[in-house]
Order: C-alpha cells, then sequence, then structure tokens
C-alpha cells in the first residue's frame, strides 16, 4: 500500500463521521491548547520574575545590618535594624579585589513637599556609585557627584512617580523640565532638585521609581543624624563568576572589623542575588511544570477518548476489515491504517491545540502583565506528544483489527 | 486444459476443546480454467467450509488444494493474503462495499492493496465496470444511495480489478430479489462466456446452481454428485 492511499484511506475514513471525529479530537485540542498556554504563561512569568530581579543591577551583592539584639536578651528587633555597618566597613569593602564598585546607603521615608504638594517616600542617601551598581539612568538632569558628597551640598534627584507625585497633577502628566532647578523640602530642609531617573517599572516594596536621592552626607547630617549609620551597602562584583568569591570575602573582612569569631553571630547579612535569581527560577519552574502537568492530565483523558472511539470504530468496521482482508490486505496493512487514523486525530488535534494555545496565550498576555512566551521547544514538544500518544492510544484497536479473522469479520452482524 | 483448482482429499475438522467436529471429510475435485462450477448444499454441509478453503480464507487441516497450480494448503495468513489478492476475486451475499465512497473507490480497492498508481487504477476500475454491465452515469454515486442489484454488480466489477485466476460468489443472489437476482446472474454468465473467466458459485438453491455449466453436490462433508449440467438455465435480460 502506498503512502498517499494510506493517507487517502484515513482521510475519507475520519471524515465519515465529522461529528464523533471532532469531539474526539476535542480532547486532544484541549489538552494541547492547556500545556501551551499554560506553560506560555508559567516561562513568561519566569522571564518576567528573572528581568525584574535583574533590573535591580548586575552582580549585586547587597549587605544589611543584622538583628538588633539586647543584650541578654533573645527579643530580635528585626532585620536590617542594628547599626552596624559604617562607611569604614564600605571603604574597606571597596578595596577587595573581585570588587568593580561599591555604593553605601542611608535611607529613611520622609515627607517631602512642594507647593503644597506633598509625598511620603523613601529618601536615599547615596554616592555617585549608586547608579553604576543598581542600573539607574537618569532621564534628564544629573545624578549626585563625589563634590556634592564632599561640600554636603543640598541637591536631590527624584524618581519618576516622585515627580508626577509633586509636580503633575490629576490631569497633567509632569515633566522632568518641571522639576529641574525647583526647590523640594525634605524633613523641613530644602533641596534643588537637578536630575530626574528614568523609570525601572518597578513596583513594590523597593520601587526605585518613587525614590528620592540625596547626598549621603546629606542624608546622615540632617535628615538621619547619625555619620557612622548605614542601611545598606551595595557591593557589584566584576563579573558573575567572582562573585561567591567576593561574598566569602566580604564576610571574612567584616566579621573581622567587628570582632566577631563564630560566623553564626555575624552582625550583617549578605544577599547574592544570583541565589535570588535562582530561587526565584526554580519557584517559577516548579510552577510550570505543576501546571504543565494539570494540562497533561487532560491530554491523558483526550488520549483514552482517542482509544474509545478506535475501540467502537474498530467494531463497527469489522466487515469493512474482513472484506479489505479478503482482498488481499495484510496485517500490516490494518494495522497501519488504523494506526494511522489515530495519530491523524492526535496530529490534527495537536495541530488546532497549538494555535487555540497559542491564542489563549495571546490573550491571557493582552488582559495582564504576563508576558507570555511561546517556546519552540513547546510546540515540539506537543507535536511529539499528540503523535506519541496516537500511536499509544491507537496501537492496542489498530492491532485488535488486523487480529480479526476475516471469515469471522465477514459474518460479523 | 489448464486446472485452476485442484482438491485432493481435502478435510477440516474444527477442534472446539476437544470436541472435534468434522466438516468436511475428503473432497476431491478439480475445476479447469474457464469453467462456470456451482458448489450446490443445504446449510450444514460444509459448502461455506470449502467456499473459505478454496478462497484461500482458511486452510485444510488435511489433503493438499492446489490453486492455479501452487499448493497453498499450509501458507500463513499474510502469504494467503497475497494468493488471494493476486488469483481470487470475491462476491459475498452481502456486497460488503465502502458505504461512503464512490462507486469506482469501491472498485479500485484490491488494486490499492497492490500498489497501483491512481490513474492506473481508475483505469482498470472502468474497465471492470464496463465488463459488469455497470451504467457509467452511477459511477460517482456512493456505494449507499444505489440499489441492491447495483451494489452486486459493484462487486462483481470489484472482483475482476485484480484480474484474478477465480471469481468466487458466494451466494451472490442471496440477498436481492429474483428480478435482480436474475441480472447478477446474467451477469456472471456473459462474462464466462464472453470474457472466459473461471466462476465457482456457492448456492444453496438448485434455481440459481442451474445456471452454472457444471453443479458440485455436497452434503455432510462429502462430494455426493459431480456432474454437468444439462438443462442450463440461461438468465432472462429482457429486464435489464
Amino acid at each position: 500500500m502506498k503512502t498517499e492511499d494510506l493517507f487517502e484511506e484515513t482521510l475519507l475514513a475520519i471524515t465519515v463521521n465529522k461529528v464523533r471525529t471532532g469531539l474526539t479530537m476535542l480532547g486532544i485540542v484541549i489538552g494541547i491548547a492547556s500545556v501551551i498556554a499554560l506553560t506560555a504563561i508559567g516561562q513568561g512569568a519566569q522571564g518576567m520574575i528573572q528581568s525584574s530581579i535583574q533590573s535591580l543591577g548586575s552582580n549585586l551583592l547587597v549587605i544589611i545590618p543584622g538583628a538588633s539584639k539586647t543584650f541578654g536578651s533573645t527579643v530580635s528587633a528585626g532585620l536590617g535594624s542594628a547599626e552596624t555597618l559604617t562607611p569604614d566597613d564600605s571603604n574597606a569593602i571597596a578595596s577587595l579585589s573581585g570588587v568593580e564598585a561599591v555604593s553605601p546607603e542611608a535611607s529613611g521615608r520622609y515627607q517631602i513637599i512642594y507647593n503644597g504638594s506633598n509625598t511620603q517616600t523613601n529618601v536615599l542617601g547615596v554616592v555617585s556609585a549608586y547608579p553604576q551598581v543598581r542600573d539607574l539612568q537618569v532621564a534628564q538632569g544629573r545624578f549626585i557627584t563625589d563634590s556634592d558628597n564632599n561640600s554636603s551640598a543640598r541637591v536631590a534627584v527624584i524618581g519618576p512617580t516622585v515627580l508626577q507625585d509633586l509636580f503633575g497633577s490629576s490631569i497633567a502628566t509632569a515633566t522632568p523640565d518641571m522639576a529641574i532647578g525647583q526647590t523640594i523640602r525634605i524633613k523641613n530642609v530644602d533641596f534643588t532638585v537637578v536630575g530626574v531617573t528614568q523609570s525601572k517599572g518597578g513596583s513594590g516594596f523597593n520601587n526605585q521609581d518613587d525614590m528620592v536621592f540625596v547626598p549621603l552626607t546629606v542624608a546622615q547630617h540632617f535628615l538621619i543624624g547619625s555619620s557612622q549609620y548605614l542601611s545598606e551597602i551595595d557591593v557589584e562584583a566584576q563579573s558573575q563568576q567572582v562573585m561567591t568569591q567576593v561574598q566569602n570575602e566580604i564576610t571574612n573582612l567584616l566579621l573581622q572589623r567587628h570582632g566577631i569569631s563564630n560566623p553564626q553571630n555575624a552582625d550583617f547579612n549578605i544577599i547574592n542575588q544570583a541565589d535570588i535569581v535562582a530561587a526565584a527560577s526554580s519557584v517559577t519552574g516548579t510552577f510550570t511544570t505543576l501546571l504543565a502537568a494539570i494540562a497533561g492530565i487532560s491530554l491523558l483523558v483526550g488520549g483514552i477518548g482517542i482509544m474509545n472511539m478506535m475501540l467502537t470504530t474498530v467494531t463497527e468496521r469489522t466487515r469493512e476489515i474482513g472484506l479489505r482482508k479478503a482482498i488481499g490486505a495484510k496485517k500490516k496493512d490494518i494495522t497501519m491504517q488504523f494506526l494511522t487514523e489515530a495519530v491523524m486525530l492526535t496530529f490534527g488535534g495537536g495541530i488546532i491545540g497549538i494555535v487555540v494555545g497559542w491564542i489563549a496565550a495571546t490573550v491571557v498576555s493582552s488582559l495582564t502583565s504576563i508576558t507570555t512566551i511561546i517556546s519552540l521547544s513547546s510546540i515540539l514538544l506537543a507535536f511529539g506528544v499528540s503523535a506519541g500518544i496516537g500511536i499509544l492510544f491507537g496501537y492496542y484497536p489498530a492491532v485488535r483489527a488486523a487480529k480479526l479473522n476475516p471469515i469471522e469479520a465477514l459474518r460479523y452482524e | 486444459m489448464r486446472q485452476i483448482i485442484e482438491c485432493r482429499d481435502i478435510r477440516k475438522t474444527y477442534d472446539n476443546s476437544g470436541v472435534k467436529t468434522p466438516v468436511l471429510k475428503g473432497v476431491t475435485f478439480s475445476i479447469a480454467e474457464g469453467e462456470f462450477v456451482a458448489i450446490m448444499g443445504p446449510s450444514g454441509s460444509g459448502k461455506s467450509t470449502l467456499m473459505h478453503i478454496i478462497g484461500a480464507l482458511d486452510t485444510p487441516t488435511g489433503g493438499e488444494y492446489y490453486l492455479d497450480g501452487k499448493d497453498i494448503s499450509k501458507l500463513s495468513d499474510d502469504d494467503l493474503a497475497d494468493i488471494r489478492r493476486e488469483k481470487i476475486g470475491f462476491v459475498f451475499q452481502a456486497f460488503n462495499l465502502l458505504p461512503r465512497a464512490t462507486v469506482l473507490r469501491n472498485v479500485t480497492l484490491p488494486l490499492i492493496y497492490e500498489g497501483v498508481a491512481k490513474e492506473k487504477r481508475e483505469e482498470i476500475a472502468k474497465q471492470a465496470l464496463r465488463e459488469s454491465a455497470f451504467p457509467e452515469g452511477f459511477w460517482q454515486h456512493h456505494s449507499n444511495q444505489l440499489s441492491g442489484g447495483m451494489m452486486q454488480r459493484v462487486a462483481i466489477a470489484r472482483a475482476l480489478v485484480n484480474n484474478p485466476a477465480l471469481i468466487l460468489a458466494d451466494e451472490p443472489t442471496g440477498n436481492l430479489d429474483s428480478k435482480t437476482g436474475e441480472i447478477v446472474l446474467h451477469t456472471f454468465q456473459s462474462l464466462n462466456e464472453e470474457g472466459k473467466k473461471t466462476i465457482v458459485l456457492i448456492t444453496h438453491e438448485a434455481y440459481v446452481a442451474e445456471h452454472a455449466d457444471r453443479i458440485i453436490h455436497i452434503l455432510d462433508g462429502n462430494i455426493v454428485r459431480d456432474e454437468r449440467n444439462k438443462n442450463k438455465r440461461m438468465a432472462k435480460t429482457e429486464n435489464l
């Protein structure tokens, strides 16, 4: 039997009962579509989380003070509350090998006033290395410079959210031009706005768009009132490869500087960005697998539907099978015919399923903020799985058909 | 004259969990090329079993069967399928056409398994349809839109396409009324006389058997009479 004849026979057979064929295929369509759509959403979410973590800066190590404990007590005031990091620590870290840049920071939350508009937000005392370390760009104007810090200049760089809150209104969007050169008031101290940062699209607790940057020395003297206090030291390592090494060096250095012999009692914490990315990836990866597994169950049910239909078909067409055998069809011919029917059903369902899944993923990404990613691998997988299901669930009915005795099959009523 | 069928002491015993039922008890006969033979017997006589063996659908438990000079009594299922494809054209009582396929497609079906190209297939099929006097206007009709007599002639055309050594018809008029049965019998007679086809017709009706040149009577698994049919009936064709 020629291949084109095999396909023609199969096509003819599956178009005989279109409703039944359609309903059977629907099982596979739903299965494949949900696998495609759910993995696309899962992978999209994974990509989004990764890129938002990456947007915090590259090769970043964040050092925060440890929990402050009152002497002789086990009550902890929470991570980062102790005042254990100093500008001297920061300078010492800067001299370590493998360190690209160091950005000491001191932050507080204050009321900011401009011409009757006011907002409460994070004010961050920074040095000139901050934009490099935290991957921040200035949209207009300039950032805090070393000379601002040396001269304790009362200048401020504001984020786009702050810009809109202070200079915009409910009907008009504020432009950086409106803010630069103006004077804003933070904790009763006047600051001149010298720059506006670019939006990073972050959200939540550590939103870099909703921040005001001032020179570190100014923040310490005028806002916080302590020249030794640092809320955080951000370190950029020279490369991904040296991050762990740099982390260990910093740990040893700070333990030594703070006179702590047991690393268990360290009064600081180092957060490695790569660890966060890895943790987030593993969470979203597990989630994607879970979604795909749930979708896979519907695919399995669809496959059983195919098998059910094929078994019914074989019984219904017993006489036809008998005739085909009588006029010279071999076992192999009959097996191939029914197997091709099953595979064509699942394959057709697979193709429709990929299209439906793709549409579903596109709809989801247009309705929500999740960008969906339909990878080639998930499409190939769907193709392979649907063909595999056809072979798996079509094999038994096909073999049953091929085994029929032609005499009995021809007599079948 | 070349022998198409040579049966020597053909035996068939069904073994149903230890209970042996002999159905054919040593059948010997031969059929030459171009003969029109009826095998006649009541139900239970073993004629169906004999037809299955002659048609290479089943193998005997004893004896030898030569079809077109080749011993096929001990072949495997797939080898028998090859023999059926090459040597035998079947016509069944229940027509056994593919219901939602056209007449032309039904007739080409055996050639699909032979691997004949599509255009060539249809060419051969059209020739076979003409030979079995099937009206050309119905070639593209679906087989389930036809009358019984028409369906049986499609089946006859299908039996002709592989140019078989033997046409084997199992109660071909059993599902037809007498008038359409007559048409089918006429088709067989003209295929035999004009087309020089070898035809074996299995029936339980004496009237149908009398259309053949030779009648083999079978009863209880034995041939009881094998004779030339002196009063051959010619199928009436005025109602064609």
